[in-house]
């Protein structure tokens, strides 16, 4: 269980990111988080990884309070996630070697599930968009986490790629992953999430928590109750970019 | 058709480009009709003479720069990377905006005095000229690595040490090895400086030398000479940074 509770944060230089923001998601679910860019998602995110120190608030996680990054956390980031200069196998078995359990073969068959094996020696930018993505992926499923965070992870990719990708979140979320999803994508947003936090416009405040039990069915997608939910979430982004 | 000139350029390219300076220095020697001046088989024929004197002073200067160019390394990277912590930039960058833009040359008589007139202040001359390029250079690189790949870093559980090693050295290395290459043309520059005074081993002093017993043939052999102990470590360093930075080759 992720509780969040009442965060704040205002940078160095003044700029409030959030002013109040609380929320809570039960393991086992999925979580998507939406509101205008440059609302403070990301800010958000990087404090829920422990990465960022709020100025007010706290996140506990199963009763712990989160201070610093934790070992059954991991983080996927928007465009500065994979390091140009190391290669595939060397950006997936990073974390694992940070915490002094490199397992060659266990990274090996990693990158096969996701449809990487034969690219092990590439560099990122011999990728694809795509490819780039599940590497990111690779890499923090590398560390076996509990609970996934990422930001916008689908953002740059083609529409295919990107319902490849998101059927692919939801097999990782039935076998057991929790996750936070970061997106400005409504449709994406109605397709992953099972509890659906909308922010208003930075200084972020949460606006409606929307429970969204039919999301996590790969058929969702094409049924009328997704189209009905599709469009609430976009009535209440409206109403927040013109409130 | 296109296609067939590009090859020919690519393989041939510095073929041609050393046949026409050679063409235009055997031109200008004909038409100058100056000692000056001599042909470039007059100062290839002295190349040999010299032989073994122009090795022992090639391997003097050689010695200086790489020497030089290793001290003012080893102390600008670490600097210049740790400027990613804000506590060390804060102390730093008055210190460069303050002394950088200073011609250091004219600080050699302040060096002589404090090292001597020996190999050392040879040495630290042409270290702190480079020292400063390469600093400046890798400075503004490690302040400009987006914080993302920091907390990316970080998420996956790594210590401030990783980071530096993960994160810090490897972005910087290729503005690092840049910054090298372009030193060695500073180097060389300095170093003929340097050694035009006190000194009697070294191609500055041996150019000199050459001018003033007017052995014009002797004194274009030993620049050449520089020139291409420049070379050598220019395509060296090139070399290295294409095997250290293969990345950013693809
Ligand atoms: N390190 C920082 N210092 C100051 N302001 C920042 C910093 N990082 C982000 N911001 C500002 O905080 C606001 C929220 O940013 P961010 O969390 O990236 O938004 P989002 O991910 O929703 O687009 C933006 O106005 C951004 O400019
Ligand atoms: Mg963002």
């Amino acid at each position: 269980m992720l509780e969040v509770m009442r965060l704040r944060k205002v940078y160095e230089d003044g700029t409030e990111a959030l002013r109040e923001v609380s929320f809570s998601v039960g393991e086992g679910e999925t979580c998507s988080i939406i509101g205008p860019s440059g609302c403070g998602k990301t800010t958000l995110l990087l404090i829920l990884a422990g990465l960022l120190k709020p100025t007010a608030g706290e996140v506990w996680l199963n009763g712990e309070r989160i201070t610093g990054p934790r070992r059954e956390m991991a983080l996927i980031l928007q465009d500065f996630g994979l390091f140009p200069w190391k290669t595939v196998y060397e950006n997936v078995a990073l974390g694992l070697k940070l915490r002094g359990c490199e397992d060659r073969d266990f990274v090996l068959e990693l990158l096969r599930r996701l449809g990487l094996a034969g690219f092990e020696q590439h560099y990122p930018k011999q990728l694809s968009g795509g490819m780039q993505q599940r590497v990111a992926i690779a890499r923090a499923l590398a560390l076996r986490p509990k609970i996934l965070l990422c930001d916008e992870p689908f953002s740059s990719l083609d529409a295919l790629t990107r319902e490849s990708m998101q059927n692919f979140m939801l097999e990782l979320w039935h076998s057991g992953v929790t996750f936070v999803l970061v997106t400005h994508n409504i449709e994406e947003a109605v397709f992953l999430g099972r509890k659906i936090v909308v922010l208003s416009r930075r200084p972020a405040e949460v606006v409606k928590i929307l429970e969204n039990p039919r999301a996590g069915d790969p058929l969702y997608r094409s049924e009328e109750d997704f189209f009905e939910k599709c469009r609430e979430v976009r009535g209440i982004l409206r109403d927040v970019l013109e409130g | 058709m296109q296609r067939g000139s590009g090859d020919i350029t690519r393989r041939f390219g510095g073929l041609i480009a050393v046949v026409a300076l050679l063409a235009i220095w055997e031109l200008a020697s004909l038409l100058l009709r100056s000692v000056a001046l001599p042909s470039p088989l007059e100062v290839c024929v002295s190349l040999f003479k010299m032989g073994d004197t122009l090795l022992i002073h090639l391997l003097a200067s050689a010695l200086r720069v790489v020497y030089a160019l290793s001290l003012a390394l080893s102390l600008a990277v670490p600097l210049g990377l740790l400027s990613k912590e804000k506590q060390v930039d804060r102390l730093l960058s008055p210190i460069i905006y303050l002394l950088y833009p200073i011609p250091h040359i004219v600080l050699l008589p302040l060096i002589i005095m404090i090292f001597g007139i020996g190999e050392a202040s040879k040495v630290f001359m042409i270290a702190m000229i480079v020292f400063f390029q390469i600093l400046v250079t890798t400075r503004d690189a490690s302040k400009s690595i987006s914080e993302y790949y920091i907390y990316s870093l970080r998420s996956l559980g790594a210590s401030k040490m990783d980071v530096y090693k993960h994160v810090i050295f490897p972005a910087c290395l290729p503005k690092v090895m840049t910054a090298l290459r372009i030193s060695v043309g500073t180097s060389i520059a300095v170093l003929f400086f340097v050694e035009s005074i006190a000194t009697s081993k070294g191609l500055g002093y041996l150019i000199l030398d050459c001018w003033s017993r007017m052995d014009f043939a002797a004194m274009y052999a030993a620049m050449l000479t520089m020139a291409a102990l420049g070379f050598a470590l220019y395509m060296t360093l090139e070399k290295v940074e294409k095997k250290l930075c293969r990345w950013v080759y693809l």
